[in-house]
């Protein structure tokens, strides 16, 4: 079995994320780090392959972005990928989240993978959508949100943080699968793995490599524009009910609830 | 408060490198769920498990710099270094980080250095694995910073030594498995008539007769131990017979260097405790960073901080790359040692009646601190190696 971990290098979380007023994207300056989501998905697929129930092959890093993502790449090989796939390309800059999922999939596409994991959400943009747009473009079956994942025959048992509670679900490969920060605790990089990474074997493609149409990707090729950025409006003040008999407060806040059909 | 934030963009400070920033943060996530949240517990219990070694050795932390034919990582001291800082910046205390640091700072690298294949086989390797500790044994009761004074004696009989003598203020010393211990192999001792000998805990004679308590360092075990007629055999002579006095000063520029590193953490941590605490501590109706008799005192911390960095990684940059850096290792470790102690104070200080409580951990930073200006050669001695630097 096959398993490709899409990462994606984002701006350190120490880092003051601002929107860049002249391109309308996020300024992407400063320090980078690799998306901490996208350490748990690495972590899950290590798990499988040491777990003994289906035989990993291998774990593919593949990510989508500048020369610069490559330490992102580095970085999931020192925690366990055993090599790493980076599509770069300037006629990339500016896809949104259709394009990127499209590129990506036609990355994919080149190595056949038995199963795609990935981190949920991305720090940065934190569009929770990418998976799925992958998985489509694959034609395979898309699981988001996935905090449990076990393998059986074949198959993968896998529970899913639903808005209700927890959804199990079976799923048969291949699938595109991201995962939550709660499915496991990442293993920490021993020094061995990060002085190793650099040696493990790193394929850079371009565009055309994958055979990705140039006006499906980049900014030119997004079917979204952004035209405005707006501070979120400022909440309303909220309604204080002192506390002087607390039968009426009881009846005021029952009340308050009840006129907003919250009981 | 507004805080300056770094644009992230400069690049690392010499001598370290993107592998090394990996590292750190390895290092640093490991640190901050797996010690830092059992700190409090460990220093009221005077103690942290023997299971941190193991842990420690598991993940490579403590063979960083040894090669992996041993079982190492097949680092260097450049990410011991790593290892050092990042233990007091991320919140081990510095009772942990003694503990973990004197195991892997100063018991295993003369061994390590000078030990034989069988010595690596039997000490070094079950050292990176956690499973033997590690300490130092060379203080005594009546031999502190006069290293030739040592009196405990190491006898010459057939096939090995039989030792008497006393060592204190040994950290591990508690719950160490070997001791790498100096002691004098003629009768008259002094700089010539000092040797190593790695004793054993199982050995006969060899007691641990007391378990000191500190002003800070709660959480490390400080021992003192006593041998009584304990016989050791040749092959744990540790170098060549009265050769000691070379191996205690060939690690001293080490072990001078890592204090400095692990004050230079520390009083990142402190700094960085002190703008949060600064930024969200209101009194007279604003947060008391605002006021500029609190913004100055953060100002001048940070200068502090910044100076000890700069004198310490240029005299570990210097120490890696093989040139004598005795006056810049000297420097680092005497200004950053008593660098640490006054920025602790003035920590507590911007804290108030909190900085005394225990809940901050501020108080904790400034007792663990006092120790930096006495130990590992005091600040006295340092001033003594400097002016004869100078040929004063």
């Amino acid at each position: 079995m096959k398993i490709c971990c899409l990462v994606k290098e984002v701006p350190d979380a120490a880092v003051q994320k601002r929107i860049n007023p002249e391109t309308k994207r996020l300024d992407r300056s400063g320090e980078k780090n690799l998306n901490p989501f996208d350490t748990h998905a690495i972590e899950a697929a290590m798990q499988l392959k040491e777990g003994g129930d289906v035989e990993v092959d291998e774990i593919v890093a593949v990510t989508m972005g500048p020369d610069s993502a490559v330490r992102a790449l580095h970085k999931a090989v020192a925690l366990g990928a055993d090599r790493s796939l980076h599509l770069t390309d300037g006629a990339l800059e500016g896809s949104d989240v259709a394009a990127t999922g499209y590129a990506l999939a036609k990355l994919l596409e080149s190595e056949s993978p038995d199963l795609v994991l990935l981190g949920q959400q991305s720090d940065d943009g934190e569009c929770y959508t990418i998976g799925a747009v992958v998985a489509d473009h694959l034609k395979m079956p898309s699981l988001t949100q996935v905090i449990k994942m076990d393998a059986a025959g074949g198959k993968l048992t896998l529970e899913r943080q639903a808005e209700y509670g927890y959804d199990t679900v079976e799923v048969e490969l291949p699938a595109v699968i991201s995962v939550g920060d709660a499915i496991n605790e990442p293993r920490y990089p021993s020094l061995k793995a990060i002085m190793g990474a650099k040696k493990k074997p790193l394929d850079t493609k371009s565009t055309a490599d994958v055979g990705i149409e140039a006006d499906r990707v980049g900014e030119g090729g997004s079917r979204t524009a952004v035209l405005e950025i707006n501070p979120p409006p400022a909440k309303e003040s909220g309604e204080i009910i002192e506390d002087e008999d607390t039968n009426e407060t009881v009846e005021k806040i029952v009340a308050w609830l009840d006129e907003r059909k919250l009981i | 408060m507004t805080v300056i934030k770094d644009s992230g963009e400069r690049s690392l400070p010499t001598p370290f490198t993107q592998e090394h920033q990996e590292l750190r943060e390895s290092i640093r996530r490991f640190v901050e769920s797996e010690i830092a949240p059992h700190v409090d517990e460990w220093e009221q219990a005077r103690w942290f498990p023997d299971e941190l070694f193991l842990r420690c050795g598991e993940l490579g932390f403590l063979g960083l710099k040894y090669p992996e034919e041993l079982g190492g990582q097949g680092g260097d001291y450049l990410h011991d270094a790593v290892w050092v800082e990042e233990l007091a910046r991320s919140g081990a205390s510095g009772g942990v980080a003694a503990g973990l640091g004197a195991h892997t700072g100063i018991a295993t690298p003369p061994v390590f250095r000078f030990g034989t294949p069988d010595q690596h086989q039997r000490f070094i390797v079950p050292a990176i694995k956690g499973e033997r500790i590690g300490a130092l044994g060379i203080t005594e009761p009546g031999a502190g910073s006069d290293v030739a004074g040592i009196r405990t004696f190491a006898r010459k009989v057939n096939g090995g030594y039989v030792v008497n003598g006393s060592k204190t203020f040994i950290t591990n010393g508690v719950r160490a498995d070997f001791l790498v211990c100096a002691l004098k192999t003629t009768e008259e001792g002094g700089h010539h008539g000092l040797s190593f000998l790695i004793l054993e805990k199982e050995m006969p004679g060899y007691e641990v007769t007391a378990k000191l308590e500190k002003l800070g360092w709660h959480s490390s075990d400080t021992g003192e131990l006593s041998f009584t007629d304990v016989e050791v055999p040749d092959e744990n002579l540790l170098g060549e017979e009265n050769g000691g006095f070379y191996l205690i000063m060939a690690n001293f520029q080490w072990e001078r260097l890592l204090m400095a590193l692990g004050a230079v953490g520390a009083m990142k941590r402190l700094l960085e405790t002190a703008i949060e605490y600064a930024g969200e501590r209101q009194a007279f109706g604003r947060p008391i960073g605002r006021f500029q008799a609190i913004r100055h005192k953060v100002a001048e911390l940070s200068i502090k901080a910044e100076v000890g960095q700069a004198m310490t990684y240029n005299a570990l940059r210097l120490f890696c790359e093989g040139q004598d850096a005795l006056k810049e290792v000297t420097q680092a470790k005497l200004f950053t040692q008593r660098a640490c102690v006054e920025v602790a104070d003035e920590v507590v200080q911007i804290h108030g009646g909190y900085g005394y409580m225990r809940e901050y951990g501020v108080e904790r930073a400034l007792r663990d601190a006092r120790l930096g200006p006495i130990g590992g050669g005091t600040d006295e001695i340092m001033k003594e190696i400097l002016a004869k630097q100078y040929g004063l």
